[in-house]
């Protein structure tokens, strides 16, 4: 019991500005009206700045406090940063577009701020109720930024069902929690790596069933098949920036949680839990690579790219090595820049009529805008996973742990739905490159033009220089083990 | 562990024939409801029930939402009392933590309530 004392508040340092900013621009915008928004939206950037200067400057190594529930280890700082990353390249995406559409809110980047806060506290969770505290806060502004378009039948359907769906694995997550609780007498992650590893007989099949539950909660949340299914209505009904906001930070807190769960509580029952992850990704891959074949809405077909990349991400925490966990940061730092800048580029699919979301609109991009057309290709070819771009890397070190903790079948699953993949992302290029051009976009503001330019070029020269990403990647996993 | 998980799992058979029984059941009910009714339509049985009136509206009819916000907002009011109480009466033993803990959590309340209260929320025309 920490009892009368007051805990110390320096490793919440990074949520507290964030926190006490959010509250700030609340305050701000509500007093000096909707015509004050484009200054709260910068605010908002400069807090998220400032939150991750602030956690790089923390003292290194492992901080914890609130009795050990939060932790700030090497792990939480390289997906922080990430999540970081993420939320302010959305609301700097968003800019523009609330502009044209008229959508002018500042409490979209209020939302986003708390939302980020959420992702941070759920991060450094390390125990049960914290994890849910921090979930609770990502999930609820994501909620209502969703359903932000109040007027579009389809942006409040998408909110409906994100908020009905999210409550049912909220749900899930929860029940699976008191199971856990109840058959190990503790919350904390540690307390339940040590009763799990004594445990047998009945108590550890209800142990496993909560964590069947728990999982099943955090599939929710990454959105892995089979419970995906919110993910491509979601992504298309919501507002475009909303979507980039959705696909890259609470993604990589989602996979945070979802590793410091299993490598923290459940590490001397891997055997129970891997089968899980086996099946899941499997299955995400196979169905993020042929569901997407047929769409033609490009905001639908990257909800299911997402759910194949978070397939091929979770291949790394099968392996449920130090090496896999290292591959899996990989895999969320490269999928977000790739993400973002996709959404760069589908956020300036403009013209005279206004926002298109079709496929087919892209004819002919290389022709009417080179520049664009040219990162896009690469972003592209990125996320196919084609040599020697950043997308091959983050896919080559899943399939390396995989192979050297056993996961043959699992590594050769990977590499074909890969392939299948690969398809209808080398379609958008050929639609871009050979078809006849349709009507040109409007220029690109400088804002997107500078996410894309920053994510492409991230992705094109990785690989000269991987050394950086991979060295703190993995001292990051091995903070865990 | 296969062991033990039978035995686990036989201790919950009541619990299966209990759901066997019941959708067998309720099943019944409804296919027999189904198949051996008599059945003769006309608009005025089709046609919703209302206290005995004439149907007058859709049943899906707009209505205002000002209603939710006050539902909202006396909810989070009330949590707060709820959340008061046992704070109080504990507040000699919970010491220094105790007391920021709920002071911070009454300060984000109120910024909420400023929020709402400046947007308007709290006027009913």
């Amino acid at each position: 019991m920490y009892g009368a004392q007051l805990p110390s508040l320096v490793p919440l340092l990074p949520g507290l500005v964030l926190g006490i900013g959010a509250m700030a621009l609340l305050m701000l915008g509500v007093f000096r009206g909707q015509s004050f928004g484009r200054v709260v939206d910068f605010i908002a950037i400069v807090l998220l700045v400032v939150a991750g200067a602030v956690l790089v400057a923390l003292p290194p190594g492992k901080l914890t406090t609130f009795g050990g529930s939060f932790v700030v280890d090497d792990f939480a700082r390289f997906l922080k940063v990430l999540a970081l990353i993420g939320s302010a390249a959305a609301i700097l995406m968003s800019l523009d577009y609330a502009e044209r559409e008229r959508q002018q809110r500042f409490e979209f980047s209020v939302l986003v701020l708390l939302s980020t806060l959420g992702m941070l506290m759920l991060i450094s969770a390390a125990d049960l109720i914290a994890l849910y505290l921090g979930l609770e806060l990502m999930s609820l502004p994501l909620y209502v930024v969703a359903a932000s378009h109040r007027d579009s039948l389809r942006a409040t359907e998408a909110g409906l069902k994100y908020f009905v769906l999210g409550a049912l694995s909220s749900g899930m997550l929860l029940y699976g929690a008191s199971l856990v609780y109840g058959f190990t007498g503790t919350v904390s992650f540690s307390g339940i790596a040590h009763a799990a590893g004594q445990e047998t007989g009945a108590g550890g099949t209800g142990l496993i069933f909560g964590i069947v539950f728990l999982f099943a909660g955090f599939c929710f949340k990454v959105s892995v098949v089979p419970f995906h299914m919110w993910t491509p209505d979601v992504y298309e009904g919501a507002p475009t920036p909303v979507t980039a906001f959705f696909a890259a930070a609470p993604k990589v807190a989602g996979i945070a949680m979802f590793v410091r769960t299993a490598v923290m509580a459940f590490p001397g029952i891997t055997g129970q839990w891997q089968q899980i992850l086996v099946f899941v990704s499997i299955a995400s891959m196979a169905l993020g690579s042929f569901a997407a074949i047929g769409q033609r809405n490009i905001k639908r077909l990257m909800a299911y790219s997402s759910i194949g990349h978070m397939g091929f991400a979770l291949i790394g925490l099968a392996a449920g090595t130090s090496e896999g966990v290292q591959g899996v940061l990989i895999y969320a730092a490269i999928y977000v820049t790739m993400t973002l800048g996709v959404f760069a580029v589908i956020l300036a699919m403009r013209r005279s009529g206004g926002m298109v979301e079709t496929i087919d609109q892209l004819a002919g991009l290389a022709r009417t805008n080179p520049t664009m057309a040219f990162f896009m290709a690469m972003l592209l070819f990125s996320l196919a996973g084609i040599p020697p771009l950043a997308g091959f890397f983050a896919k080559f070190y899943v399939f390396l742990a995989a192979i050297k903790a056993g996961l043959y079948v699992l590594a050769v699953i990977g590499v074909v739905t890969s392939v299948v993949g690969a398809y209808y992302y080398l379609a958008i290029v050929k639609i871009m490159y050979f078809d006849e051009p349709a009507e040109s976009f409007y220029s690109m503001p400088a804002e997107l033009r500078l996410v894309l330019i920053v994510c492409g070029l991230f992705n094109i020269l990785f690989f000269v220089y991987p050394g950086p990403l991979v060295g703190v990647a993995s001292a990051a996993a091995s903070s865990l083990f | 562990m296969s062991q033990s998980l039978t035995q686990l799992l036989l201790t919950y058979l009541p619990l299966i024939v209990f759901i066997g029984v019941a959708a067998v059941i309720g099943l019944a009910l409804l296919v027999v409801a189904f198949v051996v009714a008599y059945r003769q339509p006309d608009p005025e049985k089709l046609s919703a029930y209302e206290c005995g009136f004439n149907a007058f509206d859709d049943a899906r009819m707009k209505f205002d939402i000002r209603y939710y916000l006050v539902a909202i907002l006396f909810i989070i009011f009330d949590l707060e009392v709820s959340f008061l109480f046992p704070w109080a009466t504990a507040l000699g033993r919970l010491g220094q933590f105790g007391f920021w803990s709920m002071m911070v959590f009454l300060a984000v309340l109120t910024v909420g309530f400023i929020y709402e209260w400046k947007k308007g929320a709290l006027e009913w025309d």
